[in-house]
């Protein structure tokens, strides 16, 4: 009986340690990622490190805005499609689609989601590029280049966040408007959105932290020029993309420089997701 | 009328969005099906690369593949189903450390993979010594997919009904006994399936495995080893255009694999329905 007593403490001790695994680990990523980037960034000055568009590292140069730039332009380039076409694919799988059609959906989505980033930047580079340097001109390695590989990459996030949120609005408020004689659309777009409306915007920012982040796809099809992109055909390099390319021979300076670049998207995804969490909760308190 | 006939349009933008992405998905599909499927052969899948991936197959990039992506789920399972258990079966309701806990695995689930690949850098290969090598990798990715499987087997744990647990208590059994009997094997099939999606993130991730596992195109043979996963080869043959002939055929493994790994994780799911 009491070796029994021990063994159960003990069993309890060692799930205690795994579920604090997980708070251990982001506690050693953030000093280990602070650590590296944050004497950079205090070297260079925040300001001249964000916005100076000079990025000549082996000049002694340190400035990412050409890629802070790069980042912005490919990521809001692919929500502009990527959010319209992904909440009306929400919609219809969550209020008009039969059930069983929703269910095929999900699963096509579900696979969308899995195909790893390098196959859709191969795919990019195969497909994409030479049809944007033959029918729009340019190179074809490009803004526009990302921002279709990108979107078609968080169009799984938008659609399974957004379509849960529409599920969630309470029967109640769809049968009223109806009631009230609403069409099925007019009870959508004026009950039903309104309602999923936090959720929806959790899906767009959270789908925005992916397209922000993601590396690989985005590496292969923008042709990583370190000017300023002046159109969408222009080529252009993102912050997650230099630092791919250039971890392999960077040293020194160089080198810290590229994790200051990590620790600036490091901290810009935790305040993102930290702030759509929050607000989250504070929404289920009012009762939303 | 004239709202019906909106209407009608408004119905059919909805059902051609959906038809949009049914089209690219299949359409990415099949474009590499048919591009690399004459690529595939028993050597393609069994000989090494020579000639840095110029010929021969990809057979040591799939060991890697698999080496990597086991170790990874070796670390992450045991840590993950251990916290689910913990946080729902042992902490208290609602507590300041279950919500912490929440947040962080949500915070590590939004973490860009390059973050990763940087922190496993600095961390693993450098500061712990271990090099570019299997293990960095695994414990890099082994971080990656903790927040999933933990999140997954937490609702399957959730969905195994109450009674279990007081019939067992009556009975006389312990705490770890009715989890052991009754709880982690009822809850499996909602286990499993996050452990498979968990495989896939594994075996498909790059940005963070370049930077920790290397891209040596050896045989890993010990975990001090480094490796070159898949992804990081057709990354690697596509981006340097060393073979586009064979970037297509590691492109189809790796697409046919994670489709492979899909339908299972929809069987385990399908079990999880019936019950």
């Amino acid at each position: 009986m009491k070796k029994n007593k021990i063994s159960e403490a003990l069993v309890e001790i060692l799930l205690r340690i795994s579920a604090g695994a997980s708070v251990l680990a982001i506690i050693i990523i953030t000093i280990f990622i602070f650590y590296k980037g944050i004497p950079l960034i205090l070297k260079v000055g925040i300001v001249d490190f964000l916005f100076n568009l000079d990025w000549s590292p082996t000049r002694g140069s340190f400035g990412i805005g050409a890629m802070v730039i790069g980042s912005l332009a490919v990521t809001l380039a692919s929500l502009v499609w990527s959010v319209p076409l992904g909440i009306m694919t929400a919609i219809l799988m969550a209020e008009i689609a039969p059930h069983k059609i929703s269910g095929i959906l999900s699963r096509f989505v579900e696979l969308l989601a899995g195909i790893p980033s390098v196959v859709y930047g191969f795919f990019g580079l195969i497909v994409i590029v030479p049809f944007i340097r033959n029918h729009l001109g340019g190179v074809g390695l490009s803004v526009l280049a990302g921002a279709i590989v990108l979107g078609i990459m968080i169009l799984p996030t938008i659609i399974n966040i957004s379509r849960d949120a529409i599920a969630a609005v309470p029967e109640e408020y769809k049968v009223n408007s109806l009631a009230l004689g609403a069409t099925h659309y007019q009870s959508i777009g004026k009950v039903i959105l309104p309602a999923a409306k936090s959720g929806i915007i959790t899906a767009i920012v959270l789908g925005l932290g992916r397209a922000i982040g993601e590396t690989m796809a985005v590496l292969m099809v923008t042709g990583n020029s370190t000017a300023v992109p002046d159109s969408l055909l222009a080529p252009v390099r993102t912050m997650t993309s230099n630092i791919v390319l250039e971890m392999g021979y960077a040293a020194g300076d160089h080198q810290t420089a590229l994790f200051a670049t990590g620790t600036i998207l490091f901290i810009f995804i935790v305040i993102l997701n930290l702030a759509v969490n929050i607000s989250m909760k504070a929404g289920m308190e009012d009762g939303n | 009328m004239a709202t019906k006939g909106k209407e009608k349009i408004v119905t059919v933008l909805f059902w051609l969005s959906a038809l949009i992405i049914i089209a690219i998905l299949l359409g990415i599909i099949g474009y590499i099906v048919v591009k690399g499927i004459s690529v595939i052969s028993w050597d393609f899948i069994t000989q090494p690369p020579s000639r840095a991936g110029k010929e021969g197959g990809i057979s040591t990039t799939i060991i890697s593949t698999i080496y990597l992506t086991l170790v990874s789920l070796l670390l992450a399972v045991p840590l993950g189903v251990g916290a689910a258990l913990y946080l729902e079966e042992y902490g208290r309701k609602n507590t300041r450390f279950g919500y912490v806990l929440k947040l962080t695995a949500e915070t590590l689930a939004g973490i860009p993979s390059i973050v990763y690949g940087l922190f496993g850098f600095v961390f693993f290969v450098i500061f712990l010594n271990m090099g570019w090598s299997i293990l960095s990798g695994g414990l890099t990715l082994a971080i990656m997919i903790l927040p999933t499987i933990t999140r997954t087997a937490q609702e399957a744990i959730i969905a195994v009904p109450q009674e279990y647990r007081s019939n067992s208590f009556a009975l006389g059994a312990t705490k770890w006994y009715t989890i052991k009997r009754l709880i982690l094997p009822a809850a499996a099939p909602g286990i499993v399936t996050g452990i498979i999606l968990s495989a896939g993130r594994a075996v498909g991730e790059s940005a963070a495995v370049i930077l920790t596992a290397g891209s040596s195109l050896g045989m890993p043979l010990s975990v001090t080893d480094p490796a070159r996963t898949m992804a990081v080869h057709l990354y690697m043959l596509a981006m340097e255009g060393i073979s586009m002939e064979r970037a297509f055929g590691t492109a189809l493994v790796i697409i046919v694999l994670i489709i492979f790994i899909n339908y299972l994780a929809n069987l385990s799911l399908r079990k999880v329905a019936r019950q």
